[in-house]
């Protein structure tokens, strides 16, 4: 498998790390409650087909990673820095 | 008063040559890591060229001047490498020492990326890894970072605490090329 | 019988090898295969199961049969197949799987039970007594079946990992791949053509047709240089793709210095992992053996392997060779040999519209129906127009048509489709992403299609590449194919193999469909039907067409089964190349490592780091003596210990106290500057991940210490919460860990030590407990912090790693003549437990700040990670096991780690656990040993008694619940 990071290029899966699904970027506020809170923490689906996922690149820039991709087809349809939702401050 | 004595990294370990490839250590003044901060990399940069005339490195490059060169080095961050950074880079930047931090190991000779196929999953062809690129990626299984400063010459910067693992490899994959090399 | 003038290997350069044991000749380029039928020898090897007779079936990867031992002692190779093997000076094989010489094996008496062996056999018969399995069927059974053995020693060759880039990835080098990779590097694509054999040329090698006017092999030659010409192409003979993965990469096993005599430093074989952007299959077809009765003897073998054996190597595998054939194609075979002076016995063709193409004896519409010979085939039976012929012969060739090697379409989950025009299976379309299949795996048989689809095949790569497709006209070359007829397998008496690797015959198959096993996958498991080494390639096919006929369904009903990765066998050896010995993972040394290990130091692993474990003085015999030493001279001196190995994070930026109130659950955006605060870091979900101190060197820069074990799971964790929850935070952060070498200088002489070498001298005043500056060391600039993980007066001491290893032997050195020293993991650990100071044993995952009593750290004036849900029931009540001290009171006086805790008076079952020990240490402070645990409601249980048990160690004590700080609770000596 191969991840395209969008700083680095095209690398080997061996240089990522999944951490599971992108709901970790949805953190709830403190008081959002009980229900909130235990779906951010336990709960995930787990479809056949496209799904979005947070990758590190652990053995390359250190950028966490948006990676959606098909789980029946291993396709990898999109690649995005987590931080570019708010800003993107790299060296052109 | 005693002094204290500095040891390099690699002390002792290199230089290493088998088959027309060999393997050195780079002792540079310093290693600085620069990290804009938000907003001023342009500044940053600009700030750069004004001190040690060079531009802050985009993604996979290195810059150089006559004194310095700057390899990228991740997200946000890049290794200015040379005498000590000047103090006002750290007004658009956090910089923090590296010298210590990396051993700076240089491979130079024909079939320098023969010998990085053997730990390096990426393409370090020539024709992809020009004079100038830069890259992070794994030697075996630690963290790296390569920059290509000449057509045959790689330099190759992992934690100082695994020099001896580093050479190690190296060495091991020097020997297994120039094998090949020497049976065809 | 090598035959004059014959062949494309170099008689000029003569080999002797062995083979069980005797000297043979052979020649340069000869496999071990060819080089044996070359000397008169067909009996190769005993089959799996019955333990017949068996000779060599092919002249490829695919071979089934020709199983070998090659080399001797540690670096022996079992189960290496003679048709790869090439043959060398001094090369040693020898059969596997007999007792006794290969032409008198004992265990060939099972092919006398053999109808009572058939499939299923082990299932039904040793079903009972149960307990005899183990004890009696299983060992025998072991002995008899299976074939090459390991030496059981550490494989001393060298091997490879290597990666590989190119545009286009083309499989194959016969004709199809030839032209493809020709057409795709003048396309200005960066080509690696991968090739099997050790040659390239594919079937060309093997047949006497032209190509471009000219012998194959010389257009052959002609396609190399024009392929070096063009500077793009990277040749990788005897290189194997083994599979097809997401993404464009591709498994392949290169043989590298299995071919000769053993080289220092080269690798015997390199398992290459290549990236391709496109890819061309050109990987041909396997002839297809037609299952007849008794078709397995030494003798007996596939048509175009004769053909490779005479035009290749040069050898005859017969001195009168007769043919069994379906088609057209196999006729060459007659003709070749005809040519090459061998003689011809007879050609058998099961179509009865079969002409003769040349001057040989035909037997149209005819079948073999079965053969004789003990060790060889001597002769066979034909049926033909009602009657029975018996031929002598010593070499049959038989063919039933080809199936195409579509084993790599398959590798990502697609199954081939059946072609019932060319009645085989074909790639299905798309089956791998940028990889297309040509030539004979595609179902295109003559060897001018062939030329035109690679070709076409490198054209729609370089289109995909957006590279433009050069001007290349296919050579001349024969558009014959002729016709075939599908003859699966051969009714009559007797045995007919289908999987010769296995020993599974038509019967077998049939006793499958019987059973009820209907399913192709079913009847794989049942029959072990393409479970060898050959993973089917030679049977595949015929078994399922047979089962189709067993069950009543057509062939793509039944389908495949399915076709995984590797495509050949890979050697263990190549798939752990590289990790093996230092190989498997970095070691970390800190800059005073030698000069611990100059003192005698024992090193134990901390994560990769190496640590000293302790440090024998002179007389002391045990580890234990050494600690004991250490912990009191620490306590009543001044002792160095290496902690560079501890994660530090350097953290800059204006909303750095932001970013560590997230992080940590106390503050530090009140923490002064030039102070140090100790910290908890929480997950998500409300346990400990780490602890640590952090010191504030400025206003917006700090220096955060992580544990040694956790440094790159909080590095990780930092960039998520910067990059992923607090964009919005502009801090930046980088280890430094390996900046700086760090020591813990620890004891009431410690002030006074330093002194002795700062430049500046330090105070109580200046430097009170959990300050941290800026200092300078005999002219170094470094750092140092007042903290103390041995609850004495302490601090730790930080210069540029490069004058670490001469201060580390400078500090020990002073500290020696202050009656201290240096000290190790064990003092370290003993002096954190008499001071109830937690580690990894303690925040092992489970665990919430409530259990380890600093609840009251998570601060109530913000919000931080893991705050939220450490808040939920059950992570707060009193119910839950805590943290609590341990001292044995009775008469057993040790506490292990890993015990568990009972009430005294309870049966120490799991049902009545109520905690575990995490940490121990003798301590000499205390004359006794100090535990660390978790105890339900420990908190309000100090002063009882619990019972101690580690039923692993078979250790039972009681001991008195306490408070875990056991020394100096008040902290009057950090303070100093």
């Amino acid at each position: 498998m191969q991840i395209r990071c969008p700083l680095c290029g095209l690398r080997d899966v061996r240089e990522f790390t999944i951490k599971g699904h992108a709901i970790a970027l949805s953190r709830p506020a403190p008081d959002a409650g009980d229900e909130a809170w235990n779906a951010y923490l336990h709960l995930r689906e787990n479809p056949a087909g496209v799904t979005t996922e947070l990758w590190h690149h652990t053995a390359g820039c250190g950028a966490w990673l948006k990676v959606t991709r098909n789980t029946i087809t291993h396709e990898i349809l999109k690649v995005a820095l987590v931080r570019d939702g708010v800003e993107r401050t790299d060296a052109d | 008063m005693a002094s204290l004595t500095a040891l390099t990294p690699a002390q002792d370990l290199t230089p290493i040559t088998i088959g027309g490839v060999t393997l050195s250590e780079e002792v540079p003044e310093a290693i600085a890591a620069l990290m804009p901060y938000a907003g001023q990399t342009k500044a940053l940069s600009a700030a750069l060229k004004e001190a040690h005339g060079l531009a802050l490195p985009g993604p996979n490059r290195m810059t150089k001047s006559d004194s310095h060169r700057a390899t990228w080095s991740g997200l946000d961050q890049a290794f200015l490498i040379g005498p000590p950074p000047a103090s006002e880079l750290a007004t658009h930047s956090a910089v923090v020492d590296q010298s210590d931090a990396w051993v700076v190991l240089t491979l130079e000779g024909k079939g320098v990326e023969d010998v990085l196929a053997r730990l390096t999953p990426i393409d370090l062809r020539g024709g992809s890894f020009k004079r100038g690129h830069a890259a992070r990626s794994l030697l075996g299984h630690m963290n790296a970072v390569f920059a290509r400063d000449a057509v045959d010459r790689i330099t190759i910067m992992v934690f100082r605490s695994m020099a001896q693992t580093a050479v190690h490899e190296l060495e091991e994959a020097m020997k297994g090329v120039a094998a090949r090399a020497s049976a065809n | 019988m090598r035959i004059d003038g014959k062949g494309l290997i170099d008689r000029s350069r003569p080999v002797s090898f062995r083979f069980d044991g005797r000297s043979y000749g052979g020649f340069e380029g000869d496999t071990l295969a060819s080089a044996l039928l070359a000397n008169g020898v067909r009996l190769m090897g005993r089959s799996f199961k019955y333990h017949r007779p068996r000779g060599v079936l092919t002249a490829g990867s695919e071979e089934p049969n020709a199983l070998m031992e090659i080399g001797k002692g540690a670096g022996k190779t079992p189960n290496v197949r003679a048709t790869v093997q090439e043959v060398f000076e001094g090369l040693e094989a020898r059969s596997q799987n007999r007792i006794g010489p290969l032409n008198r094996d004992l265990l060939a008496v099972n092919d006398l039970f053999s109808p009572f062996l058939s499939a299923g056999f082990y299932y039904k018969t040793f079903m009972w007594p149960r307990k005899f399995w183990e004890g009696l069927y299983e060992p025998i059974i072991r002995r008899a079946a299976g074939l090459g053995a390991l030496s059981g020693k550490p494989d001393p060759g060298r091997y490879e990992k290597a990666f590989a880039f190119c545009d286009i990835l083309v499989i194959g080098g016969g004709p199809t791949g030839l032209m493809a990779a020709l057409t795709a590097a003048r396309g200005g694509a960066e080509v690696i053509l991968a090739e099997d054999s050790a040659a390239f040329g594919g079937r060309l090698l093997s047949e006497t047709e032209e190509v471009d006017g000219k012998p194959g092999a010389v257009w052959v030659g002609e396609m190399l240089d024009a392929l070096a010409e063009t500077g793009k192409v990277r040749l990788m003979p005897r290189t194997t793709i083994t599979g097809a993965y997401d993404g464009g990469t591709y498994g392949a096993l290169e043989r590298v210095g299995l071919h000769r005599p053993a080289t220092p430093d080269l690798p015997l074989e390199c398992l290459w992992r290549i990236q391709a952007k496109q890819a061309v299959l050109a990987a041909g077809a396997l002839e297809r053996p037609i299952a007849f009765p008794m078709n397995d003897r030494p003798g007996i073998m596939m048509a175009s392997a004769v053909r490779s054996y005479l035009n290749r190597y040069g050898v005859a595998p017969g001195q009168k060779i007769t043919l069994f054939a379906t088609n057209d194609d196999a006729h060459q075979t007659a003709l070749d040999l005809i040519g090459a002076g061998v003689e011809v016995a007879a050609v058998v063709d099961s179509r009865a519209e079969a002409t003769a193409q040349g001057d040989y004896q035909l037997f149209a519409g005819g079948q073999v129906i079965t053969t004789k010979g003990r060790h060889a085939l001597t002769n066979v039976t034909i049926r033909h127009s009602g009657a029975e012929t018996q031929i002598d012969t010593d070499c049959l060739a038989m063919s039933g048509g080809w199936n195409p090697t579509v084993h790599l379409t398959c590798h990502m989950g697609a199954r081939p489709v059946w072609d019932e025009a060319l009645k085989a299976f074909l790639p299905a379309a798309s089956a791998i992403p940028g990889l297309t299949p040509a030539g004979a795996c595609a179902g295109t048989y003559d060897t001018a299609s062939c030329l035109t689809a690679g070709i076409e095949a490198a054209k729609s790569a370089l289109k995909a590449l957006e590279l433009k497709a050069p001007d290349i006209a296919p050579p001349s070359a024969s558009d014959q194919t002729g016709t075939s007829q599908t003859l699966w397998y051969v009714e009559g008496k007797g045995r007919a193999w289908l999987d010769f690797a296995n020993d599974v015959t038509t019967k077998d198959v049939k006793l499958s469909a019987q059973e009820g096993y209907r399913s192709v996958e079913h009847m794989k498991r049942y029959t072990t039907q393409g479970m060898a080494p050959d993973q089917g390639k030679n049977s595949n096919i015929s078994a399922l067409a047979l089962l189709a006929d067993a069950t009543g369904r057509g062939i793509p009903e039944t389908g495949t089964t399915t076709y995984r990765p590797p495509y050949v066998p890979i050697s263990i050896s190549a798939m752990a190349a590289g990790a093996q010995g230092k190989g498997f993972q970095p070691e970390r040394f800190t800059t005073s490592h030698s000069a611990s290990t100059a003192r005698g130091a024992p090193m134990i692993e901390a994560g990769l780091w190496y640590r000293p474990s302790y440090f024998p003085a002179q007389g002391e015999t045990t580890w234990r003596e050494a600690c004991d030493r250490e912990v009191t001279m620490v306590r009543e001196a001044v002792g160095i210990c290496d902690v560079s190995t501890l994660g530090k994070i350097d953290i800059q930026g204006p909303d750095a106290s932001a970013f560590l109130d997230f992080v940590y659950t106390n503050m530090f955006s009140t923490l002064k500057p030039g102070r140090v605060r100790y910290g908890l870091m929480l997950r998500e979900d409300g346990h400990v991940m780490d602890d640590g101190t952090t010191a504030r060197l400025s206003d917006s820069h700090y220096v955060m210490t992580t544990t040694t074990a956790a440094a790159g799971q909080v590095m990780t964790h930092l960039e998520f919460v910067s990059q992923a929850l607090r964009p919005d935070l502009d801090v930046r952060f980088i280890s430094v860990t390996e900046q700086w070498a760090q020591f813990a200088v620890a004891g009431p002489r410690s002030r006074e030590l330093l002194n002795s070498i700062l430049d500046t001298p330090i105070d109580d005043e200046t430097w009170p407990f959990m300050s941290c500056g800026p200092i300078s060391v005999h002219g170094i600039p470094g750092r140092l912090f007042r903290i103390s993980f041995s609850g004495e007066h302490a601090y730790e001491i930080a210069v540029p790693a490069r004058y670490g290893d001469a201060l580390y032997r400078d500090l020990v050195a002073r500290a020696e003549t202050m009656g201290g020293g240096a000290y190790g993991m064990e003092a370290l650990n003993v002096l954190r437990i008499e001071k109830g100071f937690i580690t990894h044993s303690e925040i092992h995952g489970r665990v919430t700040a409530f259990d380890i009593g600093m609840e009251r750290m998570i601060s109530a004036k913000k919000d931080c990670i893991g705050k939220t849900a450490a808040a939920r029931p059950g992570l707060v009540e009193p119910e839950r096991e805590l943290l609590v001290g341990l001292k044995p009171i009775g008469t057993v006086k040790q506490l292990t780690a890993g015990a568990h805790l009972f009430a005294p008076e309870a049966a120490p079952t799991r049902e009545n656990d109520e905690g575990y020990v995490t940490s121990v240490g003798f301590s000499p402070t205390f004359g006794t040993y100090l535990g660390l645990g978790f105890l339900v409601n420990g908190r309000a249980r100090h002063g009882e008694t619990v019972k101690h048990v580690d039923h692993l160690r078979g250790v039972e004590t009681l001991c008195e619940v306490c408070d875990p700080v056991f020394f100096d609770p008040e902290g009057g000596r950090t303070r100093g």
